[in-house]
């Protein structure tokens, strides 16, 4: 009980912005309106929502591995499209009946995981840091997107499911959850919207209890002074194999998420523009804060979306100077910057009030 | 009883010859100060000490044990704990953070508070506590950075001068600090460039020129050393 107890108070620390009665009363008042929102509106905009919420996972795992860990991977694309192609050839070849999908979902991810555990294995005990493990990472997400381009014949097949080269997986089934009479059949509108949600708010609470959390520390000392940390007696390249594999895991969640949601899953998804996206949502919003990175990511997916309907690349250019603006005017993040900002105001309000 | 041995240590860097064959012996209990000119390989004897580097040949033993192909922070497992030259504190994190990372390995809930607060009141930095740690003075640094080595407890506590940039009043409360470890049994090993300092706390002085162990003995005994004086001066092959 006290274990449970101690869990919960890890949810405030200095890791994570946010704090106290106002900012709780806030995330409650968030999390309601976002429970009601399927009622008051329609089928394809809940749908579009839950694509939002999608990619909100592979955020926080760059948020996790790069703001908090201090390694820049480029490569969170690589995780998504893993676990996304990992997912389809698993419902493809087994279906949907007894709850397999859910099976096929966790499984997916953790084969993402483990290919992180390998990759991870070998650049943080090889002691690759800094530019160059952006470096590797980006190579292994281009070159399996190069990989997945050049499937499109039809010996490329694992069991049923082809992969199709360019055009991508497609007809994989949704997730289906078993139910006596009829199993629910979670398309993407209000039923894969209360799922993501609920795994949205379960890793964004996770996630800050884990960074406030002794494990947390040590990331952050990584982050801060890899030498000194190690010199404290940490086996630095543990901590960062695991939060790496961690960070894999949510992409690889992020694209499972996603294949499910389209019911395709393409190689372009791994490319470079996929790449650099999340980049630039975490940069934005402030790579280095959970509550940041969220905010950050669904306002610029939203305006990016936006944008679309004036032509895709000026979409793309939008966001390239977004990235160049954060870096010039507020290199931790502009929601960051706008949070703290808030929290001094309110600082100095309850100190002229008591 | 000797706590530390080098034995024929080398270590080249291409045709550089940074330490060669250092033969040294630290005994339980004792401060010592290692002094030479710039380049005398006094730091690079620290980092293979560490582990940062790997030595061409020699053995280091450590209590005994022969610790040179060990990792790091297994080093650190073993007793050896170390204060760098450049302050390497946590810059963006907050005194307290720093030291609680420092001893969260060691200490949970209520007793890591307690520790912490001690730490606190033995560098003096109670007022600090909330500070980010980049904001500190260069002195205070230095001290936070000895806390969080002391902090670990070590048999062996490895100083890369901890003193640079103090003032005269800053370097004799160093000196305090220093006296105060070693009196509660803590084994110094600390490169120094400020005479004073060494003056103030050395029992044994070794002084390294050339990656090599050139003279050894007490300051007043170094001191009066007329080749140390020449080797400072630049005239030890004159």
């Amino acid at each position: 009980m006290t274990g449970l107890l101690a869990m919960f108070r890890r949810l405030e620390g200095p890791q994570t912005a946010g704090r106290g009665p106002a900012f709780w009363g806030l995330f409650a008042l968030v999390l309601a309106v976002a429970l009601a929102y399927p009622l008051f509106s329609d089928g394809y905009t809940v749908g579009n929502t839950v694509y939002f919420f999608v990619w909100v996972f592979i955020a926080l795992s760059l948020c996790l591995i790069w703001g908090y860990g201090g390694s820049l991977s480029f490569g969170q694309t690589a995780f998504f499209g893993i676990a996304g192609y990992g997912y389809g050839i698993l419902t493809i070849n087994f279906g949907s009946a007894y709850g397999f999908t859910l099976v096929a979902l966790v499984a997916a991810v953790a084969i993402a995981a483990l290919f992180a555990v390998l990759l991870g294995y070998f650049m943080f005990f090889g002691r690759i840091a800094g530019v160059f493990l952006g470096i590797v990472t980006l190579a292994v997400t281009l070159m399996l997107e190069r990989f997945m381009a050049q499937t499109a014949g039809p010996e490329w097949h694992i069991g049923t499911a082809r992969l199709n080269g360019f055009n991508g997986m497609s007809a994989m089934p949704p997730l289906t959850i078993p139910w006596p009479g009829e199993p629910i059949v979670l398309f993407a509108d209000v039923g894969l919207y209360y799922l993501v949600l609920g795994l949205l708010v379960f890793v964004y609470l996770a996630l800050r209890i884990l960074m406030n959390s002794s494990f947390g520390n040590v990331i952050v000392a990584i982050r801060e002074n890899p030498e000194r940390a190690e010199m404290l007696g940490y086996d630095i390249r543990k901590y960062q194999l695991i939060t790496f594999v961690i960070g894999a895991a949510l992409a690889g969640l992020s694209g499972v998420l996603y294949t499910v949601w389209g019911q395709y899953i393409t190689p372009s998804s791994m490319g470079m523009t996929a790449a650099a996206l999340p980049l630039i949502w975490v940069a934005v919003g402030g790579r280095s804060d959970l509550t940041s990175t969220v905010i950050g990511t669904l306002v610029v997916l939203a305006a990016f979306q936006a944008l679309t309907i004036y032509g895709s690349q000026y979409a793309l250019v939008f966001m390239g100077v977004l990235l160049v603006l954060t870096v010039l005017i507020a290199p931790n993040g502009l929601v960051l910057g706008v949070m703290n900002w808030l929290g001094r105001i309110a600082t100095r309000l309850t100190q002229r009030a008591g | 009883m000797s706590l530390l041995e080098l034995r024929k240590l080398n270590k080249h860097f291409g045709g550089l010859h940074v330490t060669n064959s250092v033969d040294l012996t630290l005994r339980a209990g004792e401060i010592h100060c290692l002094i030479g000119p710039n380049g005398a390989g006094k730091s690079t004897l620290f980092r293979l000490i560490l582990g940062e580097h790997h030595p061409g040949s020699g053995d280091i033993l450590f209590a005994g044990e022969n610790i040179t192909a060990l990792k790091s922070f297994a080093r650190i497992h073993r007793g050896l704990s170390v204060k760098f030259q450049v302050p390497g504190v946590f810059k963006g994190l907050s005194v307290r953070q720093n030291l609680e990372i420092a001893l969260q390995s060691r200490h949970r809930g209520r007793e890591l508070e307690a520790e912490i607060g001690r730490l606190l009141a033995f560098l003096g930095l109670e007022s600090e506590q909330a500070q980010i740690a980049g904001n500190l003075s260069h002195g205070q640094k230095q001290w936070l950075e000895i806390g969080m080595a002391v902090s670990l407890k070590p048999r062996l506590l490895l100083l890369d001068e901890p003193t640079a940039g103090m003032s005269p009043e800053e370097t004799h409360m160093t000196g305090e600090m220093v006296q105060r470890l070693n009196a509660d049994g803590m084994t110094v090993l600390a490169i120094e460039h400020d005479m004073a300092f060494v003056r103030q706390v050395a029992h044994r002085v070794t002084v390294l020129h050339l990656g090599q162990v050139f003279a050894q003995g007490s300051i007043d005994e170094i001191v009066a050393d007329e080749r140390v004086a020449a080797i400072y001066l630049g005239q030890a092959h004159a």
